[in-house]
């Protein structure tokens, strides 16, 4: 078990909705980490639809840095609607 | 310092962010023996399901002790979020140098005992971890509010065990009212030593991990839980037990601690037996862990053959 790697278990709630990450387990091989999955994640009709990713494959965003990364968003407060005066009265805009 | 400002705001820390060693430690210990109480819990109630009275009572149990399986594993997930590794955790509790909840070493002798379990000890798992859904550490948070989702299921079915019980015939009665009698005290000491001699207490208030001391969330517990028990027509063990109008809460006898010490260190009636339990069906496992890694390995060859 201590070999066995660790995999990201995903689950869609219903049809519409995207997957969202539940939590985590080991397996040997990706068919028994979504058995696993369905048995720890979606006892109670969870899902309908699971993903198993291996934690090793996911490349992740630095959280000490997340500062500087997102930074150039940070300027640009013209890409939200609240950024434009619009005339008193006119609507559907 | 970041991990400061995040705690100050009311943030969450998550498993990639920087944290004090001493943080990282305390939570690993927490949820580790957090995890160690949900699968041996599994125990004294697995030890009924054999004998449920009715077929509908058997499946439900089945359910519940299934889903503290799924408790311990979400926590175990939590915890290795924190860089530890599953195995050296189980290890640690098979060689007894980590703990679990001192409840789980009382003996379930009647059927009714299942009830004053769903009822009492799930009841107090319950007080205890709906504040940990807003811990700060966020894998332990988020494991939280699954486990408290499916608690309510535990304490109603115990409930109403003993509900059926207390209504029925003098006998079944009887054996209720023994088993809450047996079950208040242990389920009270659930909630730890008192405050003034719970040394980790601040630090882990501190740190956000604890939101309320082991004094407060034991009164919330006795507050909630005297009323039902009046629901039940069962009384609960303890002469001492009344309403107090200037407090709003009600008084109660004082714990023998002692108690809780001896069981915590071992000396509980069920202490030796349930990590006899545990550590066979560990080993008694081993071959259908071994026969997934190696068909794992052989699946892995072929496709790197053909
Ligand atoms: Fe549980
Ligand atoms: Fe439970």
């Amino acid at each position: 078990m201590r070999d066995w790697p660790l995999w990201e278990v995903f689950v869609r709630s219903r049809r519409g909705l995207s997957h969202v990450h539940v939590g985590s387990l080991h397996a040997p091989d990706a068919e028994l980490a979504l058995r696993n999955a369905r048995d720890v994640y979606t006892r109670r009709q969870e899902g309908v639809s699971l993903w198993v990713v291996p934690s090793a494959e996911i490349v992740a965003s630095e959280p000490g840095q997340s500062d500087a990364f997102f930074d150039p968003a940070a300027d640009k407060i013209y890409r939200h609607p609240t950024f434009y005066d619009i005339p008193e009265g006119v609507e559907h805009l | 310092m970041f991990f400061e400002e995040l705690l100050a705001d009311d943030g969450r820390v998550e498993p990639r962010d920087e944290m004090p060693d001493a943080y990282r430690r305390l939570l690993v210990r927490q949820i580790a023996q957090h995890a160690h109480s949900e699968i041996i819990g599994m125990q004294p109630e697995g030890n009924w399901i054999s004998r449920a009275p009715s077929l509908r009572r058997k499946a439900i149990l089945m359910a519940k002790v299934q889903d503290e399986a799924g408790h311990g594993l979400y926590l175990y997930a939590a915890a290795e979020t924190l860089g530890v590794d599953r195995e050296d955790l189980l290890d640690q509790l098979h060689t007894g140098r980590q703990k679990y909840s001192s409840i789980f070493n009382y003996p379930t002798l009647t059927w009714a005992d299942v009830g004053a379990i769903g009822w009492l000890v799930d009841g107090a798992a319950i007080v205890n971890q709906v504040p940990l859904c807003r811990c700060s550490y966020g894998p332990y948070g988020r494991a939280m509010v699954r486990v408290c989702k499916e608690e309510s299921f535990h304490q109603r079915q115990g409930f109403e065990i003993l509900h059926t019980l207390s209504h029925g015939t003098p006998a079944q009665q009887a054996m209720a009212q023994d088993a809450v009698d047996r079950y208040w005290w242990p389920a009270l000491m659930m909630f730890g030593p008192p405050d003034a001699d719970s040394p980790h207490s601040a630090q882990s208030m501190a740190w956000g991990i604890k939101r309320f001391s082991n004094d407060e969330l034991r009164q919330r517990f006795i507050d909630m839980t005297v009323p039902q028990s009046e629901a039940l027509g069962l009384s609960l063990p303890d002469p001492d037990l009344r309403w107090n109008e200037e407090r709003g809460h009600y008084d109660s006898g004082a714990i023998d601690f002692t108690e809780l010490t001896e069981v915590v260190s071992g000396r509980g009636p069920c202490n030796a037996q349930r990590m006899a339990h545990r550590v066979k069906a560990h080993e008694d496992g081993a071959w259908v862990r071994e026969a997934a890694s190696a068909y794992a390995a052989k699946q892995a060859a072929r496709e790197g053959a053909a």
